[in-house]
């Protein structure tokens, strides 16, 4: 483990010089900048001078001298030899979560940089209680007994009964092996075929479902997907839902206030420069006019100055002109497709606020009394950084942002969360099992796999499986051209050759062999 | 990102099997190690459990405690891929 908050060496490096030392570490490394720290330390590289993609640990540093057997970093201006114990390539870290010795957080890596990297030591993060003496006895006692390891929520329901009806030994016995009994009973049958049972109890109040979109019950103003088009969104695993929308919860400070809650939405509230100006394309002298609009801009507490600031960040070659209320940007090098680039930037630039949200509104939550920030719009990294959210709580329903931001476990759990609102706001009750499974099967390669031809259902081992489904000839054809072999292990693929399905007693394979006489 | 994404309340609790308890697992889930659902090495998740265990390989058991609305809490393992 490296050391905690120690300094550390960050530099940039080719990838093919990495290639080169993970295939020959441990290796004499020779740099062409000076390494002040003692070793043995951890040093880390960058590829692209934005994250930390590998951790090398250096065990020796000395002057610069030819070596057998050693490499390069570049080929002139060498000053020091680093012997590389080890390199490993990590989830990359973004340089920011480094500090220079000031304090200051870490912007680029053009060569070498020094910096401390905290690492999170106190890392108290149960979200369980253990198990009670009590409850661990009840569970023991059914492993020991019947071989069958009772969920949590029976133990300590069962553990909650003993204790306020003071039940005696002999009774818990016969309350265990009635729980068994029952949880044995409940449990599902091998080879059942739970994938089409939860489709058709999804599917079934499905066709129940408005096609329509209406308004959000709660916050009267914005528009929401809701019904079968949020139903196909979220099983579609799309890149951007249709409406966007954050749930913001704050932090106990700003929580009671409706003060604080306004200026925190007024911050998280995005303003770009079109909201506050027209542009204006001109031709004759490629540039473009931005016309200020004074109401707005008091408004949204913009002032012409921002504007100017963040003129800016612009990529093109521009030269920035004030004339009197007016701002112009000229192109320094007149051409039309730049001009027409430079006019799409310009209506696009954030002045202040969170990239990707559009408005913010506050409105108190009706159970617990608190001021809560209801965003069109989601930009979910953003915001869980700022002063004054409590980031705990803090929701998109966009799932593959969770995915990216939080991980698959949480794009699993907001999968199951989102499809069960959206079906509980229609009025249907689907046993969340159903919608688990669902949720299991989009996450279970690692990131969130959309069901259909392009996720879950096009990558069926089957070939006939697959023609089934959808463009029939394209797989046939493929599968054809290749050589593919259908092993008729599928339920789709053993109804087109006529055989019994391997589901329930179809899946036995029981052969009789007579004795000998 | 400065905020810890294991305090979410979507995101369950995450640990790292030692390796030499790996075998054992797999040994009680009757499942070899492909088998099991993955996790990616880029999961934001790893990435704070690599501050705190130090480097992650590729193939690691990676243990998750999930709340279930049904069976209270469930533990279930991930294993860990490249991308």
């Amino acid at each position: 483990m490296s050391g905690d908050s120690e300094l550390v060496l960050i530099w940039k490096d080719k990838m093919n010089n990495i290639d080169a030392l993970m295939l020959n570490a441990p290796v004499y490394y020779a740099v062409d900048f000076p390494v002040k720290l003692e070793p043995p330390f951890y040093a880390y590289i960058t590829l692209k001078g934005k994250e930390a993609n590998y951790r090398v640990h250096v065990t020796e540093v000395r002057e610069y001298e030819p070596l057998e057997g050693m490499m390069r970093r570049s080929n002139k201006n060498l000053k020091t030899l680093l012997y590389l114990e080890e390199i490993q390539e990590i989830a990359s870290i973004p340089l920011n979560e480094f500090r220079k010795e000031n304090g200051e957080e870490i912007k680029r890596v053009s060569k070498y940089s020094y910096g401390t990297l905290t690492l999170i030591t106190d890392f108290e993060l149960k979200k369980f209680r253990d198990m009670t003496d009590s409850e661990r006895k009840i569970y023991e006692m059914a492993i020991k007994d019947y071989g069958v390891e009772l969920p949590f929520s029976i133990v300590s329901e069962i553990a909650k009964a003993e204790e306020k009806y003071d039940i005696k030994n002999t009774e818990l016995k016969r309350i265990i092996d009635r729980a068994v009994e029952i949880y044995k009973k409940r449990l599902v049958d091998p080879y059942e075929a739970v994938g089409i049972v939860g489709a058709q109890s999804i599917g079934e109040p499905g066709t129940q479902m408005t096609l329509r979109t209406f308004h959000y019950a709660g916050v009267a103003e914005m528009n929401v997907t809701l019904g079968l088009p949020r139903l196909i969104e979220i099983v579609d695993a799309r890149r951007d839902p249709s409406t966007p929308m954050m749930t913001i919860y704050l932090d106990e400070k700003t929580r009671y206030s409706e003060d604080g809650a306004r200026e925190l939405a007024k911050k998280i509230e995005s303003t770009l420069i079109k909201d506050v100006s027209d542009i204006v394309t001109n031709i004759t002298d490629m540039s473009v006019i931005i016309r200020p609009n004074k109401e707005e801009m008091e408004n949204r507490g913009v002032t012409k100055d921002n504007i100017v600031e963040s003129l800016a960040k612009i990529k093109l070659k521009t030269v920035v002109e004030v004339e009197g209320d007016n701002i112009k940007v000229r192109l320094s090098e007149p051409s039309y497709k730049n001009l027409n680039r430079l006019s799409t930037e310009i209506s696009a630039l954030t002045l202040k606020g969170v990239k990707g949200i559009e408005r913010a509104i506050v409105r108190k939550s009706n159970d617990t009394n608190e001021w809560v920030i209801y965003t069109q719009g989601s930009n979910l990294r953003d915001v869980l950084d700022m002063d004054g959210v409590d980031g705990r709580r803090t929701k998109t329903n966009n799932i593959i942002e969770i995915a990216n931001v939080l991980g698959v476990e949480a794009a699993r759990n907001a999968i199951i969360y989102e499809a069960l609102d959206t079906l509980q706001q229609q009025g249907l009750s689907v046993d969340i099992r159903h919608l688990m499974l669902v949720a299991d099967v989009m996450t279970q390669k690692g990131y969130v796999e959309a069901i259909g031809r392009h996720g879950v259902a096009g990558q069926k081992e089957s070939v006939l499986a697959r023609a089934a489904f959808e463009i029939t000839s394209k797989h046939l054809l493929a599968a054809g051209v290749t050589g593919e072999v259908d092993e008729l292990n599928g339920v789709a693929e053993n109804i087109i050759v006529g055989q019994p399905v391997t589901l329930g007693t179809g899946a036995v394979v029981l052969i009789y062999k007579p004795k000998k006489r | 990102m400065k905020f810890n994404v294991l305090e979410h309340e979507l995101v369950p609790e995450h640990y790292l099997v030692p390796e030499e308890e790996e075998a054992i697992v797999l040994e009680r889930l009757k499942v070899k190690k492909e088998n099991l659902p993955k996790i990616r090495k880029s999961d934001p998740v790893l990435r704070i459990l690599e501050r705190q265990y130090g480097h992650i390989p590729i193939g690691s058991l990676i243990k998750i405690v999930r709340k279930s609305p049904t069976a209270g809490r469930i533990i279930v393992y991930r294993v860990v891929v490249r991308e």
